[in-house]
C-alpha cells in the first residue's frame, strides 16, 4: 500500500488489529449487502466479546449468525432479529445482550457517529420502551428523545465497485446501511466485487468517498436470498 | 361478515390518491399494492432504501441485491430511486411519505399503538415501525378487531409495550373503519353485514356511534 491505495490482498490483513471486546459496525439489511467474507474472517480469527452493531444478525449459518455458536458476540445493537434460532436461544437464556433500536434511529446513530455529532433528538420511540433512561425534550409541541451516536472500532462494509483509492459505488438495495457504516469506523474495511483504477469511476457517481475507507479487498460473494419471491410470467 | 385480508386491502386502497408516496408494512398492508386503482399513479416506498418498488421478479429477473423491507426479492418500477437507510428514514421521519399502512396487535383511544413485542413470547424487534408511526401524519392501521377468543384489540389502554404514543388516527379492522380523536374511537363505517351492536361488543375502549353508520363499499 502506498499513498491513497487502500487495497489489501488477504482477509487476514483486512481484519488485522481486531481484538476481543471491540465494537464492530456492519452494513447490510437482512442478508442483502452484508460483508459476508469479512464476517467469516472474524469467525476464523475467533475474536470474542464483540459488540456488534447491525440492522439484523444474519441467519443460523450465514452472515453475522455464524459468530453465535462460539459465543463471539457479547452484545448486539439491531432493529430486527427474528430470523435466527440460535440467536433467540441465547437471548432468552441471557447469554446475549440485545439492544433493540428502531431502524431509522440506528441508521442515524451511525451517520451521526461518522459525522462528529455526539447525539440527536428524534420523535421515534418517545413513550415506548426505547425511551427508557433517555432525556426527553419538547420542540414546537412535539416530544423527542435524545439518542447517542455510535462509533465502531471497526466498520465492515460491502460495496459493489471501488477504485483503488476506496471510492465506493453500491448496487441497488445492497446499499442500505453500508454508506453510514463506512463513515463510523475507526478502521473501515470494505469488500467489493470489482476494483478499478483511480479515475475510472465518474466522480459524480461515487456514493462513498475514499476518505472514509482504510482497507479495501476484492472478494467473491454467495449473496444468499432470504425470501425468494417470484411472479408467474403470464405475459 | 368480517372482511377478508383481500377486502381489508381493497378498502385501504380507496384511501390512495394519485401521486401519493406510500409505505406499506408487511402482511395485509402489502396486499394494498394489488388494488391500486387503474390509471392512478402511486409510488411505493420500501424503507430499506427503495422508492418505486415494482412487482415480484420473474425467475429470470431475480436479483439478490434488490429486495424490499420484508426481505423479499422485488423489482423496480419506472422512475424508481435507490438510497441509503439514513436517507430512507429522513423521508419517513421528515413526514415526506403521504400514507403509511401498517399492522398492530393493539390500538387504544389515545392513539397509542403496540405492534412489535409480546414480552416473554415474541421479541423480534421493531424494525422501522417506530420511525414510521412517529414520522407519518397519515397512517392507517390494519388489524383484526378482536382475537380468535373474542378479546378486543381496540382498548382504553394498550397492554403491550408501545411502538408509538398518540400517533394513530385511523384504524381499519375486519369489522369496522374507525377514527381516533379526543380520547375516543368513532365508528365511521362497518363491514358489510356486521352490526353496530357486534362492533360495540368487541370494542373495549369507548366507542362513539353517531347516527346511521354506513356499510363499507367494496
Amino acid at each position: 500500500m502506498a499513498g491513497f491505495d487502500k487495497v489489501v490482498s488477504s482477509y487476514e490483513e483486512a481484519m488485522a488489529g481486531l481484538e476481543d471486546d471491540m465494537t464492530v459496525i456492519a452494513g447490510g439489511f437482512g442478508l442483502c449487502g452484508i460483508p459476508e467474507n469479512l464476517i467469516r474472517e472474524i469467525q476464523r480469527k475467533g475474536t470474542k466479546g464483540l459488540t456488534v452493531v447491525s440492522n439484523n444478525c444474519g441467519v443460523d449459518d450465514f452472515g453475522l449468525g455464524i459468530l453465535l455458536p462460539d459465543r463471539q458476540i457479547k452484545k448486539i445493537i439491531a432493529s430486527y432479529v427474528g430470523e435466527n434460532a440460535e440467536f433467540e436461544r441465547q437471548m432468552m437464556n441471557g447469554e446475549l445482550e440485545v439492544e433493540l433500536t428502531p431502524q431509522g434511529t440506528l441508521a442515524e446513530k451511525m451517520r451521526a457517529g461518522g459525522a462528529g455529532i455526539p447525539a440527536f433528538f428524534t420523535a421515534t420511540g418517545y413513550g415506548t420502551p426505547v425511551a427508557e433512561g433517555k432525556e426527553a425534550r419538547e420542540f414546537d409541541g412535539r416530544h423527542y428523545i435524545l439518542e447517542p451516536a455510535i462509533k465502531g472500532d471497526f466498520a465492515l462494509v460491502k460495496a459493489w465497485k471501488a477504485d483503488r483509492y476506496g471510492n465506493l459505488v453500491f448496487r441497488k438495495t445492497a446499499r442500505n446501511f453500508n454508506p453510514m457504516a463506512a463513515t463510523a469506523g475507526k478502521i473501515t474495511v470494505v469488500e467489493v466485487e470489482e476494483i478499478v483504477e483511480p479515475g475510472e469511476l465518474d466522480p459524480d457517481h461515487i456514493h462513498t468517498p475514499g476518505i472514509y475507507v482504510n482497507r479495501l479487498i476484492l472478494g467473491t460473494f454467495e449473496k444468499r436470498i432470504e425470501q425468494r419471491t417470484v411472479r408467474c410470467d403470464s405475459e | 361478515m368480517a372482511l377478508t385480508r383481500e377486502q381489508l386491502a381493497q378498502r385501504v386502497a380507496q384511501e390512495l390518491q394519485d401521486g401519493y408516496y406510500v409505505n406499506l408494512g408487511i402482511g395485509i398492508p402489502t396486499l394494498v399494492a394489488n388494488y391500486i386503482p387503474e390509471g392512478m399513479e402511486v409510488m411505493l416506498q420500501s424503507e430499506n432504501g427503495l422508492l418505486g418498488m415494482g412487482q415480484f421478479p420473474t425467475e429470470a429477473e431475480i436479483d439478490a441485491d434488490l429486495i424490499n423491507a420484508g426481505k423479499q426479492t422485488v423489482t423496480m418500477a419506472k422512475g424508481a430511486s435507490i438510497f441509503d437507510s439514513a436517507e430512507s428514514f429522513a423521508m419517513i421521519r421528515g413526514g415526506h411519505v403521504d400514507l403509511t399502512v401498517l399492522g398492530a396487535f393493539e390500538v387504544d383511544v389515545n392513539g397509542n399503538i403496540a405492534s412489535y413485542m409480546i414480552p416473554g413470547k415474541l421479541i423480534k424487534g421493531m424494525g422501522g415501525a417506530m420511525d414510521l408511526v412517529a414520522g407519518a401524519d397519515n397512517i392507517i392501521v390494519t388489524m383484526t378487531h378482536a382475537s380468535k377468543h373474542g378479546v378486543s384489540k381496540l382498548l382504553s389502554n394498550c397492554t403491550l409495550p408501545l411502538t408509538g404514543k398518540g400517533c394513530i388516527k385511523r384504524v381499519l379492522t375486519d369489522l369496522a373503519f374507525i377514527e381516533i380523536k379526543n380520547g375516543k374511537f368513532y365508528l365511521l363505517e362497518r363491514a358489510p353485514g356486521v352490526s353496530v351492536a357486534e362492533i360495540i361488543s368487541l370494542t373495549e375502549g369507548e366507542l362513539v356511534v353517531e347516527g346511521d353508520v354506513p356499510e363499507m363499499q367494496l
